[in-house]
């Protein structure tokens, strides 16, 4: 078509599917939906990512055999400089407890907002300006590491490693990689939400009926419909369902965290059997078998060396007929799952008195076990030192299992459960 | 300061932004480098865009499809402007909805005990089986259904009584 001369620019076809801001017919999205999701997935994001943080500190990576993140490079000096106490023995299984109830917990809500702001993914056109790009680059970071964190957590908790990847230092450092552009996004979206809660009102909007829902201005936010349909659930009928699954999986994982009568709560958890009756019939993490060792290992021959001034070696005998304590005490797994038991054995103290260590300031516990990557542990000054400190012989008043550890295995207060080393075979103490 | 409105212009926001963001990618990239020394990093790699890609060209196309067959199977009722809202029944779609989404959520969670693909992780490890999970999925599915269609019979009740 021809005016004046000028031929007019062919037409520009129009955008298909995703792409049309009018595929998208959910009339609730907008930045006040996002905007709420974010409030309330902010916090149990730092929850989760504290916990999380001070989990890594628990495993005094500083000390030798203690590590499988590899060096912790530039921040070596802080968690050097932190050493676990042993002085609440429930601190190690609180900690892992929420980080598993918070993250899990905030699983329904990160897809609710995955959800409410996807049609900003397939926005036409695609870069605006260069900040608008290094925003997108940000996002696919902030994106890729959430999905990552909490998809790895999420399988590491049911034992499934279906990756070629080491998992704690993946997920650890993915985190960091979560919480550098979580930081960016929350610097840069913060007045959008602001704005969004002083023109809406912060709970306004719930006291709309599925009837009354009305969609947000178009121009308020490029995820708010354009076509919308109308309204088959009202806002808060979509918060209250993702709050009840929110709540729901943080009571499920609870119930592994907290044990006794209230594990049977965790019914999809991997810990979520039932003890049994018997003196040894609680959870087991690692088999003996698992990690090659054999009750051929474990007969009367067994002795424990104990390395310190002096070198000794002790059989089972001579360790029962030595003064015995009694402790209870939990083993609180990085999984996020816990048991509290009676164990009895020798105070460490008492072992590293006999090898004339008085001012002890570490312990390096070694294990019989080949396969597996906590054969061996150091125990920090405070954890060597503490009263509770055992090296159990009997559990509930019968012989440790071969899968508990039987002849003998560490169990100290607040200790990371791996670090409880099983089938111990050498003590090395340290002198101050 | 024409300088850094002239910034502004090019880069599309304040310098704050920009230097923001380089901080968080100096972040980012200082932990890829710890995981790399690790071992496996094209794996970590592959596994992130994985990570978004199954998100974006899986879950959503998967959940659109499912609301597309909802929404056939349950039509709500268009609200026309002035109805009273006692007119019209309560269309069941909510309550297929939620809790298909519960028990698809717990699915998409629990897949690896559930459907028994972690077995050969999680028996030598705990010394316990996987085979109890898919039933007592099974059964809390059931029990969501049951309870939305108990709480639709009684949203019926109240309206027909209305």
């Amino acid at each position: 078509m021809r005016e004046g001369g000028r031929r007019l620019p062919a037409p520009v076809p129009p955008e298909r599917g995703p792409f049309q801001r009018s595929f998208w017919k959910s009339p609730l999205r907008g930045a006040w939906l996002s905007s709420v999701l974010s409030a309330a997935l902010l916090p149990l994001i730092v929850v989760t990512a504290v916990t999380g943080l001070l989990s890594h500190v628990a495993y005094d990576t500083e000390l030798a055999g203690n590590s499988v993140t590899g060096s912790d490079g530039l921040l070596s000096p802080i968690y050097g400089g932190l050493d676990w106490p042993a002085g609440w023995p429930w601190l190690y299984a609180l900690n892992q407890g929420v980080h598993v109830v918070a993250g899990v917990a905030a699983i329904p809500i990160l897809l609710a907002k995955l959800w409410s702001v996807i049609p900003k993914l397939w926005e036409r056109p695609a870069v605006r300006t260069a900040a608008h790009a290094v925003e997108r680059l940000s996002l696919a970071l902030l994106v890729g590491s959430g999905l990552f964190v909490f998809f790895t957590g999420v399988l590491n908790i049911q034992v499934y490693y279906p990756w070629q990847f080491s998992f704690v230092p993946s997920h650890l450092y993915g985190s960091f990689i979560f919480l550098a552009a979580l930081a960016f996004h929350v610097v840069v979206k913060l007045p959008t939400m602001v704005r969004a809660f002083r023109e809406r009102g912060v709970v306004r909007p719930l006291r709309e009926s599925a009837a009354e829902t009305t969609v947000e201005p178009v121009e308020s936010s490029e995820s708010v419909a354009t076509a919308p349909r109308a309204a088959t659930i009202s806002r808060r009928g979509l918060l209250g369902a993702v709050g009840a699954a929110s709540v729901g999986l943080g009571a499920m994982m609870a119930g592994q965290v907290v044990g006794g009568p209230l594990r049977g709560l965790a019914f999809l958890a991997p810990r979520g059997r039932v003890d049994g009756p018997g003196p040894n019939d609680f959870p087991v993490n690692k088999t003996a078998a698992s990690v090659g060792v054999t009750p051929e290992q474990t007969t009367a021959a067994w002795r424990l060396n104990v390395v310190g001034r002096f070198e000794l070696s002790l059989t089972r005998d001579e360790l029962l007929r030595l003064p015995q304590s009694s402790q209870r005490l939990p083993i609180a797994c990085v999984e996020g799952w816990s048991t509290t038991q009676e164990w009895s054995g020798v105070p460490i103290v008492e072992l590293a008195g006999m090898a004339g260590v008085g001012d002890l300031a570490s312990v390096f516990v070694e294990s019989l076990q080949e396969g597996g990557a906590f054969g061996q542990t150091t125990l920090n000054a405070a954890q060597a030192a503490d009263p509770s400190s055992l090296l159990a012989l009997t559990v509930n008043g019968a012989d440790l299992s071969l899968d508990h550890g039987f002849p003998a295995r560490l169990i100290v207060p607040a200790l990371p459960g791996v670090h409880n080393t099983k089938w111990v075979e050498r003590l090395t103490f340290q002198s101050a | 300061m024409s300088a850094l409105r002239g910034f502004g212009h090019g880069y599309g926001a304040g310098p704050l932004h920009l230097l923001s963001a380089l901080a968080s990618f100096a972040v980012a990239g200082w932990a890829f480098v710890h995981v790399f020394q690790l071992g496996a990093p094209f794996n970590f790699l592959l596994w992130f865009a994985a990570a978004i890609v199954a998100h974006d060209l899986l879950l959503l196309p998967l959940y659109s499809l499912v609301e597309r067959i909802a929404h056939r199977l349950a039509p709500a009722r268009a609200r026309r402007a002035g109805a009273s809202e006692a007119a019209a029944a309560p269309s069941a779609l909510n309550h297929l909805r939620v809790p298909a989404a519960l028990s698809g959520l717990l699915l998409l969670l629990f897949f690896p005990l559930v459907l028994r693909v972690a077995e050969d992780d999680y028996a030598p490890i705990t010394g316990l089986s996987t085979d109890v999970y898919l039933g007592r999925w099974l059964l809390l599915s059931g029990l969501f259904f049951l309870a939305s269609g108990v709480a639709y019979a009684v949203r019926r009740g109240r309206a027909g009584l209305g």
